[in-house]
């Protein structure tokens, strides 16, 4: 009998909401602890074995210059290295900094900022190093989390969609946010993998998986402006948990220079 | 020549977000204990400045992936007192069984998975699974009923979608509520097991008088509303907050300090001080359950924390219980529409951890002008290092690695959401 496949769950800037789908997993969560060897998972085990391992996922994104050099040692470590949703994938919600200056941040909050090591943007995980597989959403879906491990697991390819929220929303036969009620939504150009959870309840896609395969925001935001939304209110839509994935932020800068 | 002995966990185990802790014992004298929080600040309060009024709920559920409703629904009171908008009586009661999922799913992953691994002497949820399969599974069939809950009434578990300013962007149907009912009979049944069987673990630990701070309501076991009071006898509206207590900066830590005024003493929130202040308004089934324990309140150890989570899982399920049965059509409106407008104003509500307090401010514009946040493990970080110091001489003639589990099992005993301490904290409005 071979080995089981070590894995290791690591966590930079983040809510820790990723890691729990792990723990949400339920009744598979035990399934999946018999199957592989759990060798570092602060938040659900004090037992830590020292690397390397083979499956590597990563919760968060990189705010310290110590962040730098321990996602290097992670990556170093790792056979595969995983990031796991919007913040290890696109830099997360607290990226909206990188639009500021980090002292006005640190000074607003803390008497004595120099206590206190933060840097000036927060970036995803393969701005630093190589990423083998990425999960999108904030948070991930645990479906997609399991997959990607079964993939993993057995050596084949997992099956993440690249297509858009759009498509899961019509196969669900939901009446269209955009169209029929107006209201600018994020599903024509955001990944899939939520099932469409949204519109589903009235209201727009903000974009939480992030950026589908070739989207075309210039020409969606173009229709909700001509429709009449403000062009401010287009940049917070698109700036938002995703807002420093590359297609976002291009959209974003694009509009806001154009104001 | 005096002897100096250093211990330190660098990186706590079974804790939400990264801790570490530094105790100093100088000639048997415990000079340093630090529980240091080295958790990257994320700057909320400066991410919502500038956003609209319903991006708020979205954007502050990030800052806890374990207990998302509680940071949504406490903005969400804070904004509608600000607009002057006041929901109906079905939107609250929705919200309520909303908040009652989130304490069942977020009590019972800290009793199961995270805490009474220390009691059993195992290092995880995974390795007690091997020795105590029934208690676990049924630990994780307890969290699923509470995920379930988050899922129909608020679209999904973590980080629900379903949550606004004025209500819910859709009405759950009355169906897939009553649809919830068989589950939570299961697990009210399961909770009264529960409270039984970790009530009868060893309690280690110094017992102490706490200093406890909760709300407490006109009526009910505090969730959702209620004024501030505590064990030295405060009574205040959550408006009053920011009069009664402040935060420190402490050099060790990227989280601030709370401290109670004018002493600057620190306190204890969370299920202690809730049950050691509340427990008469415990509903029925969860009184008895709490009378029946062989503990007597108020409760003076940290580590009974494990079975006020258990009252509480019993608590959260006859309250939803009572909410899904009566569910008989759809609510309608779900939402009250608000106009925009300048104002300010605060709310609090309990956390699964405790006490959390929102303060935010509108601008002309209709844009958040200023948000303040102080969550509930800035607020028991200063009487962790309290019990600490305290509990020290007594584990002193262990060995090194006895003593540190005894030190990692106090700071596990308040379920300490790390995550949610560095999401900061006081944020000074420009004017």
């Amino acid at each position: 009998m071979t080995a089981k496949p070590r894995l290791a769950v690591f966590k930079f800037a983040s809510c820790d909401g990723c890691q729990l789908q792990l723990l949400d997993a339920q009744d598979r969560l035990l399934e999946l602890a018999g199957r592989v060897q759990i060798d570092h998972f602060l938040e659900a085990s004090s037992r830590v074995v020292p690397g390397p391992y083979d499956v590597g996922l990563v919760e968060g994104s990189i705010t310290t210059a110590d962040d730098v050099e321990r996602i290097r040692d992670i990556r170093r470590q790792c056979r595969f290295l995983v990031t796991i949703g919007a913040c290890a994938t696109a830099g997360g919600i607290q990226a909206l900094r990188n639009w500021g200056r980090i002292d006005d941040f640190l000074s607003a909050v803390y008497a004595t900022p120099d206590t206190i090591a933060a840097l000036a943007t927060s970036t995803a995980i393969a701005d630093h190093v190589p990423v083998d597989f990425e999960l999108r959403g904030c948070p991930i879906d645990r479906g997609q989390l399991l997959d990607l491990l079964t993939a993993v697991l057995l050596g084949r390819k997992p099956h993440l969609p690249g297509h858009s929220v759009c498509v899961e929303c019509k196969a669900r036969g939901i009446v269209c946010v955009a169209v029929a009620k107006g209201v600018p939504c994020l599903g024509p150009v955001t990944q899939a993998g939520c099932g469409a959870i949204c519109p589903a309840h009235d209201r727009e896609c903000f974009g939480c998986f992030g950026p589908s395969e070739s989207p075309n925001l210039v020409s969606l935001t173009g229709f909700y402006e001509r429709r009449g939304t403000p062009r401010e209110s287009l940049v917070r839509l698109v700036r938002s948990f995703n807002a420093a994935a590359p297609a976002f932020r291009a959209e974003s800068d694009r509009l806001e220079a154009s104001e | 020549m005096s002897e100096i002995r250093r211990f330190q966990v660098k990186s706590l185990a079974r804790v939400e977000g990264e801790g570490s802790l530094r105790v100093r014992v100088v000639d048997g004298t415990v000079e340093i204990a630090e529980f240091s929080i080295y958790e990257p600040p994320r700057f909320f309060e400066k991410l919502v400045r500038g956003r609209e009024i319903r991006e708020v709920p979205d954007i502050v559920a990030r800052i806890c992936g374990i207990c998302p409703v509680a940071y949504q629904l406490t903005a969400c009171e804070a904004l509608e007192k600000a607009l002057g908008i006041t929901v109906t009586p079905d939107i609250r009661r929705l919200r309520r069984l909303l908040y009652c999922g989130e304490w069942i799913q977020s009590h019972a992953l800290h009793v199961h998975l995270l805490h009474a691994p220390d009691f059993m002497g195992v290092e995880s949820g995974f390795a007690l699974a091997a020795t105590h399969p029934d208690l676990v599974n049924r630990g994780l069939r307890l969290k699923m009923v509470g995920s379930r809950i988050m899922e129909v009434v608020g679209g999904r578990a973590v980080h629900p979608v379903n949550v606004t300013v004025g209500g819910f962007y859709r009405a759950p149907a009355a169906a897939d509520l009553r649809g919830l009912v068989a589950d939570l009979e299961w697990a009210l049944a399961a909770a009264i097991d529960l409270v039984a069987e970790v009530s009868r673990f060893d309690f280690p630990g110094v017992p102490r008088d706490y200093d406890g701070v909760c709300l407490r309501p006109a009526v009910g076991y505090p969730v959702d509303n209620g004024r501030i009071v505590s064990t030295s006898g405060l009574d205040i509206d959550a408006a009053d907050y920011d009069r009664h207590f402040s935060e420190r900066q402490v050099p060790w830590s990227t989280a601030l300090q709370s401290v109670m005024l004018p002493e600057e003493k620190p306190y204890l929130v969370g299920p202690l001080a809730r049950v050691n202040l509340c427990h008469d308004r415990l509903p029925p089934a969860a009184r008895l359950a709490a009378a029946t324990c062989g503990l007597d309140f108020p409760l003076r150890l940290s580590s009974q924390s494990i079975v006020v989570r258990a009252i509480e899982i019993v608590a959260a399920c006859e309250e939803a219980l009572a909410i899904a049965r009566s569910a008989m059509a759809d609510i309608s409106p779900c939402r009250i529409e608000f106009i925009q407008r300048a104002g300010a104003a605060c709310h609090a509500t309990e956390a699964p951890r405790g006490l959390l307090w929102h303060r935010y401010e509108i601008g002309g514009d209709g844009l958040i002008a200023g948000a303040a946040i102080v969550p509930p493990t800035s607020q028991n970080q200063g009487m962790i290092e309290s019990d600490l110091k305290t509990m020290l001489p007594g584990v002193l003639g262990l060995d090194d690695a006895a003593a540190t589990l005894a030190c990692e099992r106090v700071i596990r005993d308040y379920d300490p959401c790390i995550s949610c301490a560095t999401h900061f904290l006081r944020l000074t409005v420009d004017r």
